[in-house]
């Protein structure tokens, strides 16, 4: 056992009561798997999955200046949102490397409310806070929200059950405060898996009810609880960044694919005059996905080789259920990474033959 | 009812052996495949194969991760289980069974003796799951 103690959500005796395998997770004791990666996974393709997600952080910026500080410290443009819209956006160091990748939630003209990951809430809490040279204020609101995700087409209809909020008119990364299961929650159309769904934040007290409710609202459609292994291969089929694996404190938002996040008119934000200077020389390595045409699966780390020699490494590696191949995102040289590329990755000491490939490797039919 | 059957030896890296006359046939135990989760692909040893004991003998691949399978007794490998390239969930559904991963003829029958027994393996696998 790890010396330190592990973090817990609400739901923890849920997850061990219904037989979850746990893991140690940045720090938490999370639920890696309930009935299995592969069937999790098809459940959230096909019908409907429950994932316990209270681990993410919250942070709340308030004040008359709470717009211009978001602003300040994410690559996104926070000034164009409406009260209800959300936006994926980064949290960049002065070089332009990721502190974290995050959503924004524009509750008010004068309050945004901040979701980012569970193992990086206290330095991304720390980072806002030593830029915070305008009259707002940042609160570090983790402890004070479960998060629960119900994800897959059947999502709205198992969701509709427990709310009277009006599922089939909020649109895609919007969001309504409301009531779930008579209880206070905010209820965002957002996800991390490729499908329709739904992120709902719910005082800590209330997660256990409001795990439970979903279960038998989901029952007719074959609702099935998830973990995190199946969260990570939903989200590495829909192409989606993982901190710590496509992105960290080395990585600029332009090397990770992730230009649309980066609104380099709308003003200065921390970050941006490096990113200036990398869009003046020119990006020297970008993110590629791959499908694996030789045997064997590539691993996060596996070494990448072009020609013969070592030329990138792979962030992400997994079989995709969906697809039935065996798919991973990786960095390659910039003048290498077009689709199409044949590459060899190093698995076990041995060199196997991949291509890159357009991502997202899955879309849903819409 | 015990959870390992009684007819296996059993090593510190969760395989199994079963022999039968000279020949030990080798697979991996209900709590490997448990760990892994979602099996999707094995490597078999080839035919003809020379094996030592502890000598990797093929690897076990899951959604999750990828683990080496080592040889629980030394000898030849005299066959292997075709149906694993085509049906590697059977790890997952019958460890100790079907999903057999190869026959060994065994060169030095005295190493089994050393092996854990089911009862031996079940409280090993419980003090080192705490």
């Amino acid at each position: 056992m790890p010396d330190c103690v592990l973090k817990r959500t609400p739901l923890f005796d849920v997850h061990r009561r219904s037989g979850a395998r746990l893991i140690d997770f940045g720090g938490w004791e999370m639920p890696v798997q309930y009935s299995g990666i592969i069937d999790e996974h098809n459940s959230v393709r096909r019908a409907v999955g429950l994932f316990d997600v209270s681990h993410m952080g919250e942070i709340e910026i308030r004040g008359p200046e709470a717009r211009a500080l978001t602003d300040f410290v994410t690559t996104n443009n926070a000034g164009r949102l409406s009260t209800g819209q959300i936006q994926y956006s980064g949290l960049l160091y002065e070089h332009g490397g990721f502190v974290d990748d995050i959503l924004v939630h524009k509750v008010a003209d004068d309050h945004f409310f901040l979701v980012v990951n569970a193992s990086n809430q206290d330095k991304d809490y720390e980072h806002i806070r030593s830029h915070n040279r305008f009259d707002a204020e940042v609160d570090f609101a983790g402890e004070r929200y479960a998060q629960l995700a119900v994800q897959g087409p059947k999502a709205q209809a198992t969701v509709q059950r427990l709310t009277p909020l009006d599922l089939p008119a909020m649109r895609y990364y919007h969001f309504a405060d409301g009531e779930v299961s008579g209880v206070p929650a905010r209820v965002a159309r957002t996800g991390y898996t490729g499908e329709d769904g739904f992120e709902i934040y719910v005082a800590p007290s209330e997660a256990v009810r409001v795990w439970n409710e979903v279960m038998r609202a989901g029952e007719e459609f074959g609702i099935k609880p998830c973990g995190l292994g199946a969260r990570n291969t939903l989200r590495l089929e829909a192409g989606m960044a993982l901190y710590g694996h496509e992105i960290d404190a080395s990585i600029t938002p332009f090397e990770a694919g992730l230009n649309w996040i980066v609104k380099m008119d709308k003003g200065d934000f921390v970050g941006r005059a490096a990113l200036a200077r990398q869009l003046e020389r020119g990006v020297t390595r970008r993110l590629a996905g791959f499908e694996m045409r030789g045997r064997g699966i590539a691993r996060d780390g596996y070494e990448v080789f072009l020609d013969g020699s070592p030329a990138g490494w792979v962030t992400s590696g997994s079989p995709s259920p969906a697809l039935n191949k065996n798919i991973g995102l990786c960095y390659l040289p910039a003048d290498r990474s077009a689709v199409g590329q044949p590459i060899q990755i190093q698995i076990r000491g041995q060199l196997a033959g991949a291509e890159t490939v357009p991502t997202p490797f899955y879309k849903r039919a819409k | 009812m015990n959870m390992y059957p009684e007819d296996l030896r059993y090593t510190k890296e969760h395989e199994w052996v079963r022999v039968e006359g000279d020949t030990g046939t080798i697979g991996i135990t209900d709590h490997a495949q448990k760990e892994l989760g979602d099996v999707v692909f094995v490597e078999t040893p080839k035919v003809g194969a020379h094996l030592e004991q502890g000598q990797v003998a093929g690897s076990v691949e899951s959604v999750k991760a990828v683990s080496d399978i080592y040889s629980p007794v030394t000898g030849e490998v005299v066959e292997v289980n075709e149906s694993l390239a085509q049906e590697p969930e059977k790890i997952n559904q019958d460890p100790h069974g079907g999903a057999w991963l190869a026959r060994i003829k065994l060169e030095k029958p005295a190493e089994i003796d050393a092996l854990m027994t089911a009862a031996q393996y079940e409280e090993y696998v419980k003090a080192e799951s705490h």
